[in-house]
């Protein structure tokens, strides 16, 4: 069973390396060098902000377009080719066809992220020629970006179970933009009252809490982020993408695939 | 071939189970980062960089913001934590990506004028926030009243207050009190007829349910204050007459110099303290009374605001 | 042990995006496969094959019925494992080269990785592959990609292989070497069911057919018993200008060509058709038994009902 699921996995990962997605990495590495000999010139004391401030949300805009645009065609394209056809007639099942897709994309998010980290540690070598201690927060902030892409990467899955691709890609960013103010849906629903302050509620607790995964700029002013919120975050973030491919696997499961 | 029943009701389980996970999570979550999403504030506190970056979405970002002053507000009144230093930072963000967004303006700078525990005691800080408001919408006679209210109130600032309400007295649309208040301001500062004049304009002109309901428990303690100097005198008189002190109403009542037991604004009966002293019978319904407040009384850390309706 | 049993399988969709009305791809289907048959399942397109194959496979659930694949439930893993399955134009993964391809779906019926090893060269030998070998499959022609597909539908050594449309927009050379591979297949004692709306294909190939129109099963049977069925005819041509008085009695279709002249008439009325000619003292230049094609049979199940539903409102 873990045999297939790996099987999948890595067909999944060899099919985004081939499509030359890992060609992004190019473009983050010219950005990284530009930004690091720019800052270097124009701005004093503030090059380890702007490197981290600039690697970080690049690493995220990036792996977030990445997790989307190939998300959503996992199981879609996948039906337009007809290739599913033969992986289910095989003794394939549904939830391990998902859970192998899933991994793959999430495999090959963290292979991206891990290279562009290289790059983003080797820029702040290069502005202040050496690591202090507040630069593990850093790699807390790496952490919790990957934490978002499996969010993110198993929201696509979902809406690619059952809907068209350009479909899902609007509704998998729009929660995702929903999610970066997931704190203050919960505050609206909070001002609300009676069975609206429910629904208001039930939805805000929904939405992915993108924005508590977002430690970027705390981490730029070299501020120490929480154990107990690594520990939380952790834990949501499985959960929750968790939840998301549960959800994927039971209307999966139920699909006619005409 | 049917969908796997083990499967359906597996993944069933588990969606329910990580979902109740993934919220009870969250809860602890949003406990280890408490005003988190304020400290943004701190990272990013220029107004103007801010609204560049809502990509021209900055009125959904006003609104954001001012849920997020608003919710700021509110908590910490609720924990009794007296540190508002976001508050101003907060409003100035929200009033400088939607300029128009009155609302903020007038409940803002209401947070902010007032002393506490009903506001954070910044009326410097409030008056900069009107006049801002007044900078983008110079129509607007209400925020000159606010102006006007805050030097009035909060600053003590009589001179300040009447040019504010003679200026907002020229809109259109003012109310006709802007111009008796603008004219009035210097000769009767500090009188008790004054402050009832604008509790009175500002629970007639807005719409606002807390705001109405503070000025209306203002003007109920105004007409406490003024009952309870009218009863001293009456007492001191019939002290002076008869070289007695009064323990009840009752003796008053009975040598003919009350008609009957008094009554509070509330329609609750004043009460005569054994020493004298007159003292309004739940203290609790009545905040902000300076005077006829029974010994010993603690006032409750919030103010209790009677509905209006 | 039948290989495949099909017992009043059906399928109905609902169509429409607002008020779902039913559509009935597939009508109860009954239908049994023994071992090492060449089964071919024939119909137009939109017959309802692909729908039957797509439930067989595990695909699209049935609304009704049921079927048994070498006398395991469908969707059964030990079952799948000795399955082979080429759906319709396939695609394939396209980053990939036919060595990958085959290993991948090797992995996924459970071999092991030496026996993918092993295997994988084999097959691509097999079906002409071996020079493109570690080409990527974009860059292959249909007529190739046809063979990889055939290639993953065998490569576990199933015991009953599927094969929807396999000879489907092929070239002539490339729908010899897939009517060969099928034959290879029953001498390895394989069970094979294929779709096809190509009649000489089936004609050449099969033990028996099944004739499907309108999602309705028409006719289950040999080759040879469906055309004996319908009546087979007699070419008789002789030379001169003149047609018998009695051939019209006959039912005879005559057409006059120069000096001969060419009719064609039931079996049943060779004798008195002979009779006819000999008294009018014409000579019999040649007599031909005309066999009937699938195609005549198949012309003739299908087209009454298209005319109804060709006429329904």
């Amino acid at each position: 069973m873990s045999g297939r699921i790996l099987h999948i996995a890595s067909n999944t990962f060899r099919e985004a390396v081939r499509d030359r997605v890992l060609y992004n990495l190019i473009v983050f590495a010219l950005l990284m060098c530009g930004a690091a000999i720019l800052v270097g010139q124009i701005s004093i004391d503030i090059e380890r902000l702007v490197v981290v401030n600039l690697g970080l949300t690049a690493i995220s805009i990036f792996g977030i377009v990445i997790a989307i645009f190939i998300g959503i065609g996992l199981v879609s394209k996948e039906i337009e080719k007809r290739t599913l056809y033969t992986v289910l007639s095989r003794p394939v099942r549904r939830w391990e066809f998902i859970a192998g897709k899933f991994f793959g994309l999430a495999g090959t998010l963290i292979v991206n992220t891990f290279f562009m980290a290289i790059g983003v540690f080797a820029a702040l070598l290069y502005v202040s020629h050496h690591f202090q201690a507040s630069d593990a927060g850093v790699l807390v902030a790496l952490y919790f970006i990957i934490l978002q892409f499996l969010i993110i990467v198993a929201l696509a899955l979902f809406f690619s179970s059952f809907s068209s691709p350009l479909l899902s890609a609007i509704f998998a960013f729009a929660l995702f933009i929903i999610g970066t103010f997931a704190e203050d849906l919960r505050g609206f629903a909070a001002l609300t009252h009676g069975a609206e302050r429910w629904l208001a509620t039930g939805a805000a607790y929904l939405v992915p809490n993108i924005s508590a995964l977002n430690v970027i700029s705390q981490v730029a002013h070299g501020e120490p982020v929480a154990g107990q919120l690594i520990l939380y975050n952790t834990g949501y973030a499985l959960l929750y993408s968790a939840m998301v491919l549960f959800g994927a696997i039971l209307i999966f499961e139920h699909r006619n695939l005409k | 071939m049917r969908p796997s029943r083990t499967v359906t009701v597996a993944a069933t389980l588990l969606v329910i189970t990580t979902m109740a996970g993934s919220i009870l999570l969250l809860r602890l979550v949003d406990k280890a980062r408490q005003g988190a999403t304020l400290q943004e504030v701190l990272y990013i506190s220029s107004p103007q960089a801010l609204k560049r970056l809502s990509l021209g979405y900055s009125g959904l970002m006003a609104d954001i913001y001012w849920t997020r002053a608003v919710q700021y507000f509110g908590g910490n009144q609720a924990d009794n934590t007296n540190n508002y230093a976001l508050l101003y930072p907060l409003l100035e963000i929200t009033t400088t990506l939607d300029p128009k967004l009155l609302v903020a303006y007038e409940y803002g700078s209401n947070f902010l004028s007032a002393g506490p525990p009903l506001g954070t005691g910044q009326p410097k800080e409030a008056a900069q926030l009107v006049k801002q408001g007044i900078q983008n919408n110079p129509d607007q006679w209400h925020l000159y009243y606010d102006l006007g209210f805050i030097y009035y109130m909060g600053m003590k600032d009589y001179k300040a207050a009447a040019d504010a309400f003679a200026q907002g007295a020229k809109l259109p649309k003012a109310h006709p009190f802007m111009r008796v208040m603008a004219a009035n301001m210097a000769a009767h500062a500090g009188d008790i007829q004054m402050a009832r004049m604008m509790w009175t304009t500002t629970y007639e002109s807005s719409t606002d349910k807390q705001i109405r309901a503070n000025a209306a428990a203002h003007l109920r303690a105004l007409k406490v204050d003024q009952d309870i100097s009218a009863l001293n005198t009456i007492i001191s008189r019939y002290e002076n007459q008869t070289g007695l002190t009064p323990h009840s109403f009752a003796e008053l009542i009975h040598a003919g110099v009350l008609r009957g037991v008094p009554l509070d604004p509330l329609g609750q009966p004043y009460k005569l303290t054994a020493d004298g002293s007159v003292a309004v019978s739940d203290p609790d319904d009545l905040p902000f009374i300076t005077q006829g407040v029974p010994l010993g009384y603690k006032p409750p850390a919030k103010p209790k605001l009677l509905p209006v309706n | 042990m039948s290989a495949i049993e099909i017992l009043g399988l059906e399928k109905t969709y609902p169509v429409g995006f607002w008020r779902k009305r039913p559509k009935r791809a597939l009508k109860p289907l009954s239908l049994t496969i023994e071992e090492g048959e060449i089964f071919g399942f024939l119909g137009p397109n939109g017959a309802g094959k692909t729908t039957t194959l797509k439930m067989l496979m595990g695909l699209v659930f049935p609304s009704g019925g049921t079927a048994r694949i070498l006398g395991r439930p469908i969707g059964d893993p030990a079952m799948q494992a000795q399955i082979g399955f080429l759906p319709e134009q396939p695609y394939f993964y396209d980053h990939l080269t036919p060595r990958e391809l085959l290993t991948y779906y090797g992995q996924l019926s459970g071999l092991t990785t030496k026996e993918a090893e092993r295997k994988v060269p084999e097959m691509l030998d097999r079906v002409g592959l071996r020079d493109a070998a570690n080409v990527q499959l974009r860059k292959f022609s249909k007529g190739m990609l046809q063979r990889v597909g055939i290639a993953q539908s065998i490569l576990h050594n199933p015991k009953v292989v599927f094969l929807d449309e396999p000879m489907s927009g092929l070239d002539p050379m490339g729908r010899h070497e897939v009517r060969d591979l099928i034959e290879q297949l029953k001498h390895e004692g394989k069970t094979i069911f294929f779709s096809t709306h190509i009649l000489s294909d089936a004609e050449a190939l099969c033990d028996r057919v099944a004739i499907l129109h309108l999602g309705e099963l028409r006719k289950v049977g040999a080759v040879a018993d469906l055309t004996s069925a319908i009546g087979g005819r007699i070419e008789l041509v002789w030379r001169g200008a003149t047609i018998p008085q009695a051939f019209s009695a006959l039912g005879a279709e005559c057409h006059a060509t120069g000096d001969t002249v060419r009719a064609l008439v039931p079996e049943s009325s060779q004798e008195a058709a002979m009779e006819a000619l000999r008294r009018e003292g014409l000579r019999l230049i040649s007599l031909t038994p005309l066999r009937t094609s699938l195609e005549d049979y198949f012309v003739s199940q299908v087209k009454p009902s298209e005319a109804t539903a060709g006429g329904k409102p």
